[in-house]
């Protein structure tokens, strides 16, 4: 996702209106896919607030008519990975975030928690949870997630098809953590590929 | 794009990262739930916190609405 599409020229006070009012709109958004990525609704709006004022401050850049849900969730995304890499989330989850149970489609053996399916979500590493998410949850083509995340459609249709893999598994098999918090091999392993990213091999490169 | 789209994919790498036997076939049943999660959220009453965020936005010049330290090391962060 680009956001050099137009030079920083001054916005008349009718698109900065156009562009407040787009910006509002997609502040649930903003918050669902925070909430997804980082788990405690509390965190979760604070980095929302962090992007709409890093948005607010960018928004000479941002190219009328384009996806406004797809640049803020840019910037939502590069606000979080320069956290996490400061170690500010822990993939920590709120027990009162879902206390509601699904029913099990037509033919499926048991129920599933929607607490049960946030916590696994939270121990997947974080380029397959957010390549989840967008696609999963956001409505995203694969094309536009790549766009989002800056990789090759093929790296975001691997971390969708490797996350599905893992849910499936850890949802049938019953093995998810209490606490992501507790999961110490799922945060090493996270931290470790920030590591790489902030050594320059890029998350793009992790499928 | 959904789930029902994303059953049929086949992983590019021609990995079995699709899931087990059957699971390209179908959704798997926890989609609906994925997207039930991310629904809840867009669905909830905007805090007062980020009302009032907005509220203060346009008193907030462009380039210099990010407050802080922060604001001159990290700038827009819009890159990639």
């Amino acid at each position: 996702m680009s956001d050099g599409g137009r030079p920083d020229t001054p916005r008349t006070a009718s698109e900065k209106s156009d562009f407040k009012r787009d910006l509002t709109q997609v502040v649930p958004h903003l918050r669902a896919f925070a909430r997804g990525l980082c788990g405690r609704p509390d965190v979760a709006d604070d980095l929302v607030q962090e992007t709409l004022l890093k948005a607010w401050a960018a928004q000479d850049r941002f190219e009328p008519g384009t996806s406004m849900r797809a640049w803020t969730f840019v910037i939502l995304r590069n606000a979080y990975l320069t956290d996490m890499r400061r170690n500010r989330f822990r993939g920590e989850y709120d027990e009162g975030v879902a206390e509601r149970i699904l029913t099990a489609p037509a033919g499926q053996e048991g129920p599933i928690h929607l607490s049960d399916l946030h916590r696994a979500l939270l121990t997947l590493p974080a380029e397959r949870r957010e390549a989840l998410l967008l696609v999963g949850a956001g409505g995203f083509s694969y094309e536009e997630a790549a766009q989002i995340c800056g990789c090759a459609v093929g790296t975001i249709k691997s971390r969708v098809g490797r996350a599905r893999a893992a849910l499936t598994e850890m949802l049938a098999s019953g093995n998810i953590p209490r606490r992501s918090t507790e999961d110490e091999v799922a945060h090493r392993a996270i931290l470790e590929e920030l590591d790489m990213v902030a050594a320059g091999n890029g998350v793009s490169t992790q499928g | 794009m959904s789930f029902t789209d994303m059953a049929h994919n086949q992983p590019p790498d021609g990995s079995n990262a699709g899931g087990r036997n059957g699971a390209r076939e179908r959704p798997p049943e926890w989609a609906d739930g994925l997207k039930q999660l991310y629904d809840s959220v867009v669905e909830e009453a905007l805090p007062d916190s980020f009302k009032d965020l907005l509220d203060q936005l346009d008193a907030i010049p462009p380039a210099r609405g990010q407050g802080g330290s922060r604001t001159s090391a990290d700038g827009p962060d819009t890159s990639q």
